[in-house]
């Protein structure tokens, strides 16, 4: 080595950067909108030696492709041009009365005027919350609470409020008790964002007593309830529950999409909302996209007027049935005494507590080099807690590659209680918290 | 064989995604160039694709395991594949940041007091027992790494011996072994070597300001969040002993074509290093490209001229130097 380094000449300007010319440009709802390790993970989690147990993908490899190809094919070569031409802001008319008909199969009366169609649920729980939420305001959730809308509360910065769920779901002591301590501190709780069905991600269905008591909690408080159903037809065991919009047309706002009972790549959802909000939400959404997919809108249509839907919906039910029962089996097999889980009767996801010390989301690396991924719970609570559970989704996988999954995680979950076991439980987040978590009695 | 390089990217290390935006950098650079890219995840087909390209020129910018381990460096050698940058032998040894901080100290270079543990030490002499000994002998604050890996995953501060179990599970959950080391006080800069078949030349030293204090995941990685200056505020006194450690680093190490050296300068202007990385990141967040823009290069023309000098040279050994201690 020579005594001069080697170096290149020194520019005479120093660049002074943060590789972003805008960084302080920002508003302040980005804030949080940052890299993350965990997520990073979920790339690994997508090349196919993992077992992905973490997506809620749904699986349409059953969808009638020759279907959907030929309705396409006539849809453009019949109505092209006005299937890919702007649309009305709320929505086609046909595909609203369509709607209303899916909805009737879950007690719901409904007039097409009071839907307006979005881009997937999603945007029309942003939608909902744009109109609703100004900074600051709170929104009740469940505890734990789908990732998604959580991101939407973030983003118009509202305050949530988790509100304790079991395995009946939505505890309505619990919803009461929240209302008094927010009244008590002078907040305003803005709505209430409730997944009745097949929850996600704890698993759980809302009885139908419990809604009928979510409900009058609701109407004696004032409190908007917005009811969140992508997965109300995916049950496996016999007619649905009855919505909660069903029990009270007029302070429900409920949440629909085709992205389970038919594919999520059109991004069809919708709003069935009172005719104030319905209002305001037209306008949001014309301000927002001038007008939901209108491709999509009609593609939709003519397949529900061409193909058998519901035998369609049937044969989902039964698939999922099979890989849910797959998953039950391998966690029956393969989690180490002390794992409790929660036993959908429908939908996509299991959540699982796990033994005590154990943390879902410092354990994730070591699962994802085992070949394994999962959700870690505290993903689902905005307060940070949760990391004693994980979300496991059996939508995707094959039964097979689901219980093999469960083996790797059973693998991996011994080795982590082996570390935990070397240095004694650490309290580093990973208790439960504050709230009854569904699925504590129920390995 | 052929004019084509091919990117390797991705893999199914940690740091999959990292890899992946530097693999795309880097391709779009050489291609800018008018270098024939091919760009390609690493998985089974790999080995077919090499023969259909006909033993093109691999770029390998892999992070994490089997990219930097040395692992897949091996085969391609094994295949006879010339590529750009680290033999298999070398990288292996600075991959390990344990192992590599033995090779660099005794070479001279200013380095952390560290320790190397597996989770089974700590599990046959008693945790309690040995936390202490850590925190009596290492003192506090302290760092805690896996000893294999990068992007600063499961790495943390430790300041009190409170803090040190979860630190030491957070570290195992991306490996068998982490490295425990007093934590270094002063100005984080991290130096790029580079050599274009003319021998390694040191660029300026990027100097590293993460917003939040800490250049872990989020800081690296979040467009904005770190504030970066290049060449960093040093003297020209402490600027050369930083370039001359970063050039000894590789050096000592027996490293190829481009690495990337992280140190911290301390108050009295001591270049202390903390690891060497042999597919530094070339993502939009990453501190090589801009080092090589201060360099006054084109990050094409360099990637460009690395592989102009892999090509020439052809197949290589991979045998780790005679010069350097063997290690298990």
């Amino acid at each position: 080595m020579s005594e001069e380094p080697v170096t290149r000449p020194v520019p005479a300007r120093r660049r002074d950067t943060r590789l972003d010319a805008y960084a302080h440009n920002y508003a302040e709802r980005t804030f949080g909108m940052t890299a993350s390790a965990i997520r990073a993970l979920f790339a690994v989690a997508n090349r196919p030696e993992v077992v992905s147990l973490a997506g809620g993908m749904p699986n349409i490899s059953d969808l009638p492709l020759d279907v959907v190809s030929s309705t396409l094919s006539d849809l453009v070569a019949e109505r092209g041009t006005q299937a890919m031409q702007y649309g009305a802001g709320q929505g086609e008319p046909m595909i609203r009365e369509q709607i209303c008909e899916v909805m009737r199969l879950e007690a719901i009366q409904a007039h097409p005027d009071d839907v307006t169609v979005s881009v997937g649920s999603q945007q029309g729980l942003d939608l909902l919350t744009r109109i609703f939420c100004d900074p600051g305001d709170v929104v009740l959730c469940e505890a734990p609470s789908y990732v998604g809308a959580l991101g939407v509360f973030r983003a118009y910065q509202c305050q949530v409020s988790h509100v304790a769920m079991d395995e009946h779901g939505l505890v309505p002591e619990a919803l009461t008790e929240a209302l008094a301590a927010h009244a008590a501190a002078g907040r305003r709780v803005k709505f209430l964002y409730t997944i009745p069905n097949f929850h996600n991600p704890a698993g759980v269905t809302q009885t139908l007593e419990r809604r009928e008591r979510i409900i009058e909690i609701a109407q004696a408080a004032g409190l908007l309830v917005v009811e969140d159903n992508p997965y109300g037809l995916l049950g496996f065991d016999g007619d649905p529950t009855p919505a909660i919009r069903s029990l009270d047309a007029d302070n429900v706002v409920y949440l629909g999409s085709f992205s389970k009972t038919f594919a999520p790549g059109f991004r069809i959802g919708w709003v069935l909302a009172p005719h104030a909000v319905r209002e305001k939400l037209v306008l949001a959404q014309e301000s927002a996209t001038l007008c939901p997919p209108v491709f999509s809108q009609f593609a939709i249509s003519a397949y529900l007027s061409r193909h058998d839907w519901r035998g369609q919906i049937k044969q989902f039910r039964e698939m999922y049935r099979e890989r849910r029962d797959a998953m039950l089996a391998g966690l029956q097999t393969h989690m180490p005494a002390g794992t409790t889980w929660t036993r959908p009767t429908g939908g996509f996801f299991v959540w699982v507590r796990l033994p005590e010390g154990l943390d879902a989301q410092a354990m994730l690396p070591r699962a994802v080099s085992a070949r394994v991924a999962y959700v870690p719970g505290n993903s689902f609570y905005a307060d940070g807690l949760g990391s004693r559970h994980m979300r496991l989704s059996y939508c995707f996988p094959t039964p097979e590659r689901i219980i093999e999954g469960t083996r790797r995680l059973g693998e991996v979950m011994a080795h982590e209680a082996s570390l935990h076991e070397t240095f004694g439980f650490l309290g580093s987040g990973a208790a439960g918290g504050p709230y009854e978590a569904p699925g504590a009695n129920q390995s | 064989m052929t004019d084509q390089v091919l990117v390797l990217s991705g893999g199914l290390s940690h740091e999959r995604e990292v890899s992946l935006r530097s693999g795309r950098r880097v391709a779009q650079a050489l291609r800018s160039r008018g270098v024939d890219v091919v760009e390609s995840d690493v998985d089974s087909g790999l080995i077919a694709r090499l023969a259909e390209l006909g033993r093109p020129v691999v770029f390998p910018l892999l992070h994490g395991e089997a990219g930097e381990d040395g692992a897949l460096r091996e085969v391609l050698t094994l295949l006879d594949i010339p590529f750009v940058g680290s033999v298999g032998s070398a990288a292996r040894v600075a991959f390990d940041k344990s192992i590599a901080s033995t090779v660099v100290a005794e070479a001279g270079i200013a380095t952390p007091r560290q320790v190397a543990l597996p989770h089974e030490t700590f599990r046959e002499l008693g945790a309690a027992a040995l936390v202490q000994a850590l925190g009596d002998q290492i003192g506090f604050p302290m760092m805690v790494k896996p000893s294999r890996g990068g992007s600063a995953l499961g790495c943390s501060k430790v300041s009190t011996a409170a803090e040190l179990p979860a630190a030491m599970v957070g570290a195992y959950a991306y490996g068998a072994v982490a490295v425990v080391e007093n934590f270094v006080e002063g100005v984080e800069v991290t130096v790029a070597v580079v050599d274009r078949g003319d021998g390694p030349q040191a660029l300026p030293a990027v100097e590293i300001r993460p917003d939040s204090g800490v250049y872990d995941y989020a800081a690296r990685y979040t467009a904005g969040a770190t504030r970066f200056l290049c060449p960093a505020e040093l003297d020209d006194d402490t600027a050369r002993r930083v370039a001359k450690t970063a050039l000894a680093v590789h050096d000592v190490l027996a490293l190829a074509d481009l690495s990337r050296t992280d140190l911290i300068v301390t108050p009295e202007g001591v270049p202390t290093f903390l690891e060497v990385n042999v597919a530094p990141g070339m993502t939009e967040t990453s501190a090589v490209p801009l080092a090589v823009e201060a360099a006054g290069w084109g990050l094409g023309a360099m990637c460009a001229d690395l592989v102009a000098v892999a090509r020439d040279r052809g197949v290589r050994a991979s045998a780790t130097r005679p010069d350097l201690p063997v290690l298990p």
